[in-house]
């Protein structure tokens, strides 16, 4: 009995473990995936994304229907970050990450002097279930199940629209599907409006969980950052695929280490993996 | 024989001037090195004209300068996107913060405490970056990972809250105080340095590591690195290790950020965790950005320029210091991507050649 109780400890902490890490990285990797550029304002817009599902929710709405603001409010932004900003830079891939940096500490910063050091925060839905001599809030798990329906939502979105097959044209060979008519810097566009919202998803599901607070970012961005090199540039199968091993380290960590344990783990993980597969995972899907 | 001597000392001269010039760096013109001196010569009277808290500010800026140098170099010259380098800029003012405590009574002066800041920055940087060049990972890797360590190392070091290593209390977020400022000479000869000592102490060290980085970078060395940023793959097919020779660039130029974060937790006897933040790691890239990456003077000016700034706005509202630092961070990228010392430089260039152009023009039609 009580090894199929901490099998269950060890699955739900694993869960959660896995839509942390996959809600964190989805967005940058969609962006990174098929653009080639790394937007390190990411922490940002995943806290662009929490604070107006909290308005949202405080205004009135439903959380689920909060989160959709929040998701949308935050595509916007992109969209309207992408038009002044990164369209100027599609082939400087360095000069992308540096500005979006200033981008970041000008956001962090604008909303604190406007909301504050924190802002209302929303609380926890769905209550906590009981396994034998084991609880854990049931949000956790939900966490886990919304990151694989955000996986199936994107790999609908890729592989059966004609945003979707222009996107993986234009991320095979960038200049081959110009030369057939795809518009490249409209799918650019739509891809960086499509990952801001997959960020501001991410953020509205994260809001409940967390203190919000304008430098809240920082505390996801390393998590998307190992999701993202140890995924590799292929957006489906690396970052599910990434998010799964790095839950599955940092699962034991945190139980024998504690969080900050879990948390260096990841990190020793993922220099250690560079070493072994400079692509991440996607070098070993795609190896022909 | 005057004129041997004078012959004998321009030779030297010209000796120097070899080692110190190149296509590599700015400032190659015999105005230059006059202007040069005198901001040296400025750099070194200004105490005499001042109070000692000018002093104390201004030898933060030249330790801030410091960690612009070394970011030129690995960034800038040699292509690598390490956007950590606050991570051993920390390093080393925690290593001399544990052991300048732990040993100060033991030693007399603080000398150890030096070298252990720059041994265990160049470990850790060598480790760090034996994976990332052996595994020849891309360079955007590189520079997300780099941060992420930094971070790492922020958020490990917030939780050290009664925790003590050697005699040291490292305090979690408050940080380890009570740090030993620098001492110069050895052992029980050792004596503390005020703040004016330790203002020359540092502003010789900064002439010093600016003059060492030019003989580097305009050395047979430094084309090699420069190889390495414009085409890796081609400086491979040269028949040089690119791996070794990434990492030793980065290792050295992460030493000397160690050496800097020595020199600030010596300097305000104090040292938190913030300084592996992300704000903190932004500064050296855009001063770094700012300023031009692939010169040295660059970065010093803007490092100077915009510390100074930034301490101004602090003054005058809090929490606008950011903004403006973000706002002239995208600015430049936005319109001077190769920074704006250069685009100075170029502009001034270009309007002389164009001056010297329509005089000749000129000349030209009066001899028609």
């Amino acid at each position: 009995m009580a090894v199929v109780e901490e099998l269950f400890r060890f699955l739900v902490l694993m869960l959660s473990f896995f839509g942390t890490l996959a809600l964190a990285g989805i967005g940058l990797a969609i962006i990174f995936g098929i653009m080639g550029i790394i937007n390190f304002a990411h922490g940002e817009f995943i806290m662009i994304g929490a604070y107006s599902t909290s308005m949202a929710y405080q205004f009135g709405l439903p959380l689920i229907a909060a989160i959709g603001v929040g998701g949308l409010a935050t595509g916007v932004f992109g969209l309207v970050v992408e038009r002044l900003l990164i369209r100027h830079m599609y082939d400087r891939l360095i000069d992308t990450l540096v500005a979006t940096w200033g981008l970041s500490l000008i956001l962090t910063q604008v909303v604190r002097i406007q909301f504050g050091g924190s802002f209302a925060g929303v609380p926890v839905p769905f209550g906590t279930f009981q396994y034998g001599g084991f609880s854990a809030s049931m949000y956790k798990i939900v966490l886990g199940f919304a990151a694989i329906a955000l996986f199936a939502l994107a790999y609908v979105i890729l592989m059966y629209t004609d945003y979707g097959l222009q996107a993986r044209a234009a991320m095979q060979n960038k200049d081959m599907a110009r030369s057939l008519g795809v518009q490249t810097d409209r799918v650019y566009m739509l891809t960086f409006f499509f990952g801001s919202v997959l960020s501001g998803v991410a953020g509205g599901l994260f809001a409940p969980l967390t203190v919000l607070t304008p430098s809240m970012g920082s505390d996801y961005i390393v998590k998307a950052f190992v999701t993202v090199i140890v995924g590799g540039a292929n957006v489906i199968v690396g970052t599910s695929g990434a998010a799964l091993s790095l839950g599955f380290i940092q699962t034991p960590a945190s139980q024998i280490f504690g969080t900050l344990g879990g948390r260096v783990a990841l990190l020793v993980t993922t220099i250690l993996i560079i070493r072994i597969l400079p692509e991440g995972i996607s070098g070993v899907v795609t190896r022909d | 024989m005057t004129e041997d001597v004078t012959d004998e000392s321009t030779g030297r001269i010209a000796r120097v001037r070899d080692l110190l010039e190149g296509q590599n760096t700015l400032g190659n013109s015999t105005k230059f090195w006059y202007g040069f001196l005198v901001v040296v010569g400025v750099v070194f009277v200004y105490p005499l004209f001042t109070n000692p808290y000018i002093l104390k500010v201004n030898t933060n800026y030249f330790i801030w300068i410091l960690l612009a140098l070394s970011l030129a170099v690995v960034w800038g010259y040699t292509g690598i996107f390490n956007f950590g380098q606050t991570a051993f800029f920390g390093v080393g003012g925690y290593t001399f913060g544990i052991v300048g405590i732990t040993l100060i009574d033991v030693t007399g002066g603080t000398n150890v405490a030096i070298v252990a800041a720059v041994v265990v920055a160049a470990i850790a940087s060598a480790l760090l970056g034996y994976f990332m060049f052996y595994g020849e990972i891309s360079g955007l890797y590189v520079a997300i990972l780099t941060l992420a360590v930094a971070l790492t190392g922020n958020l490990i070091l917030t939780r050290t809250t009664n925790t003590t290593i050697g005699a040291a209390e490292l305090g979690g977020n408050n940080g380890i105080t009570g740090i030993p400022s620098l001492t110069l000479g050895a052992g029980p000869m050792s004596f503390k340095l005020g703040i004016t000592v330790q203002y020359y102490l540092v502003a010789a060290l900064l002439v010093a590591t600016y003059l060492g980085l030019r003989i580097l970078l305009n050395s047979y060395y430094g084309y090699v690195l420069l190889a390495i940023r414009e085409d890796e793959d081609r400086t491979r097919m040269f028949g040089y290790d690119v791996r070794n020779l990434k990492l030793i660039s980065f290792s050295l130029t992460a030493s000397l950020a160690g050496f800097a974060g020595a020199l600030y937790a010596a300097w305000g006897n104090f040292i938190d965790p913030s300084i592996m933040g992300l704000t903190l790691a932004s500064l050296p890239i855009i001063w770094v950005t700012v300023g031009g990456r692939d010169t040295l003077i660059g970065p010093i000016v803007a490092a100077y320029a915009l510390q100074s700034m930034s301490t101004k706005l602090s003054t005058v509202g809090s929490g606008y210091t950011n903004i403006f630092l973000g706002a002239v961070f995208v600015l430049v990228v936005l319109f001077f991507p190769d920074g704006l010392i250069p685009a100075i430089v170029n502009w001034w260039e270009d309007r002389k050649q164009g001056a010297a152009e329509s005089d000749s023009r000129r000349s030209a039609e009066v001899d028609a």
